[in-house]
């Protein structure tokens, strides 16, 4: 069971208190935008086998929602970071460098647009 | 390739099962085929046994990375029916279930096929409304289905308790010539009858790139080599992400794990297939007398091939409201298989960016009902370039927004 720390009320919770919210980091189009623009916000996803980025939602807890760093080949979690920003901490991303040594932000950001 | 036949079986054993041949060869990769699929699941051996029997293209490799039906072919609940609600869907869904009923026969290999029945529970008045619905748009698309009360129910399903109190069944959506199959047959039958072709099923061998001149295909490179090819169909379910990367283009998928527990095996109780969307839980009986029960998937991200643990008791939990006797038994064995969602939770049959290129995925939780009939209409789109069963599964639906919306039609078991 996957056991990740919220960041606003401090409790390491269980996966069975969380609930997964999809890719995190997706820029939100609106009114204006074009189809394909439209088409990448609705339909397309960062789907890796390694490193991905997500929002978590602690629902049976403080109810925050809040982004988490995890590998979905080993399902370890690197670490769990406020929602209120466009990047992951830079301690984070050195940290996830570290245990995936070649690995970096940019290349995840990359294919996202 | 020798058949199979009683005849066979009485010659074998005249002389200690002595002259039976491999089912299937193990070549070395040639240096080029007309057409390459990458997976060599029940999905891609299908398309490449149709490109060979329908449109006489057999100059054909099927590349595997592990071994042949190893991934979720071998690992799903192999129930099949056709009752869908969208027109698309239903479509290529009872071409695949009406291609079940003579496969052992097209195949000469006995594949199970087993019409039993299949019930969509509704416990819910909403779910009525909808399953109600299912039926009437089945009878206008060709379909066999009923809607039936709780009472036909019961007389079909003695074990189920019909009256809980939580989730009382309120009548099922029944169709009668669904049932199920060996799944492991399918994909050893397919591959039998495309090494029978002079296709080669290349096992072990990893794609580690796609190789393109002027955007058109032109080979993979393999853990065993380069291969050249003029046509190249990506099958690969979960790994569909991966592979279209090495092809230059992205995917509107997330492969997220679905799970599947079986229980000892007890005497015959139940013989037909129970699918409970409400309670996120879906029930049949194998041969062997083990109660087969498919869970929900999982909500995140997952390319382990095992599923979260909490959800396997999620899933008891419910059915037992409806299924009291399950209580009682030891669950044997629980496993995984990664299987790739899209938006509109329906597949993707489609051209690609890349020309030559076609890809088949998306099947999400409900791939194996569909395998003769996606191998139909995939040989068809990548011998012809179009085919009246995929013409609605194009990648381009998602910007044009015309999608097949089964998720609402399916629930969680589609």
């Amino acid at each position: 069971m996957l056991i990740l720390h919220c960041p606003y009320c401090g409790v390491d919770a269980d996966e069975t208190e969380l609930a997964a919210g999809g890719q995190a980091h997706i820029k939100r189009e609106t009114v204006g935008s074009s189809d394909g623009d439209f088409e990448e916000y609705m339909f397309m996803r960062q789907n890796p086998r390694g490193v991905h980025f997500e929002r978590w939602r602690h629902v049976n807890g403080c109810g925050k929602w809040f982004h988490a760093a995890r590998c979905t080949t080993t399902l370890e979690v690197f670490g769990t970071y406020s929602a209120q920003t466009l990047r992951p901490p830079q301690d984070l991303l050195t940290h996830i460098t570290g245990k995936r040594p070649g690995w970096s932000f940019s290349q995840w950001l990359e294919t996202l647009s | 390739m020798k058949r199979y036949s009683a005849f066979a079986i009485a010659r074998e054993a005249a002389r200690y099962h002595q002259g039976w041949e491999r089912a299937w060869a193990s070549p070395e990769p040639k240096k080029k085929y007309d057409a390459i699929i990458i997976g060599a699941g029940g999905h891609g051996l299908a398309s490449a046994y149709y490109l060979g029997k329908n449109f006489g293209i057999t100059n054909v490799a099927v590349i595997e990375k592990g071994w042949l039906g190893g991934g979720n072919t071998g690992r799903n609940t192999t129930i099949i029916r056709s009752n869908y609600l969208q027109d698309p869907s239903a479509a290529i869904y009872e071409k695949a279930r009406s291609l079940y009923e003579t496969m052992s026969q097209d195949l000469n290999y006995n594949v199970m096929f087993s019409p039993r029945g299949v019930i969509m529970l509704a416990q819910t008045h909403h779910e009525v409304r909808g399953y109600q619905r299912t039926a009437h748009a089945n009878a206008l698309q060709g379909v066999k289905t009923e809607w039936i009360n709780p009472d036909r129910v019961k007389e079909l399903c003695p074990i189920m308790n019909i009256e809980g109190p939580r989730y009382p069944v309120l009548g099922g959506l029944w169709q009668a010539r669904g049932g199920t199959a060996r799944h492991d047959a399918v994909a050893w039958g397919y591959a039998r009858a495309c090494s029978d072709m002079g296709m080669d099923i290349l096992q072990k061998c990893e794609v580690t790139g796609v190789t393109s001149e002027d955007g058109k295909v032109t080979g993979v490179t393999t853990s065993r080599g380069d291969i050249g090819c003029d046509k190249l169909g990506i099958v690969v379910a979960g790994n569909s992400g991966h592979v279209a990367e090495m092809a230059g283009f992205r995917l509107p998928l997330e492969s997220v794990a679905l799970q599947a527990l079986v229980s000892e095996p007890i005497k015959p109780c139940m013989d037909i297939v129970v699918m409970a969307n409400t309670v996120h839980g879906y029930l049949s009986q194998s041969d062997k007398g083990e109660m087969v029960i498919g869970g929900g998937t999982d909500s995140y991200n997952n390319y382990t091939q095992r599923g979260s643990f909490h959800h396997i008791e999620e899933t008891v939990r419910a059915l037992i409201e409806t299924f009291p006797m399950l209580s009682r038994l030891k669950m044997l064995r629980q496993w995984g298989g990664i299987v790739d969602v899209t938006g509109d939770r329906s597949p993707i049959l489609s051209k690609t960016p890349l020309e030559g290129c076609f890809i088949n995925c998306g099947w999400g939780t409900g791939g194996f009902k569909a395998i003769p009939g996606s191998g139909w209409g995939f040989a068809e789109l990548m011998a012809k370039g179009h085919s009246p069963l995929t013409a609605e599964f194009g990648l381009d639906r998602f910007k044009e927004g015309r999608f097949i919306d089964e998720s609402v039609a399916a629930g969680v078991a589609h």
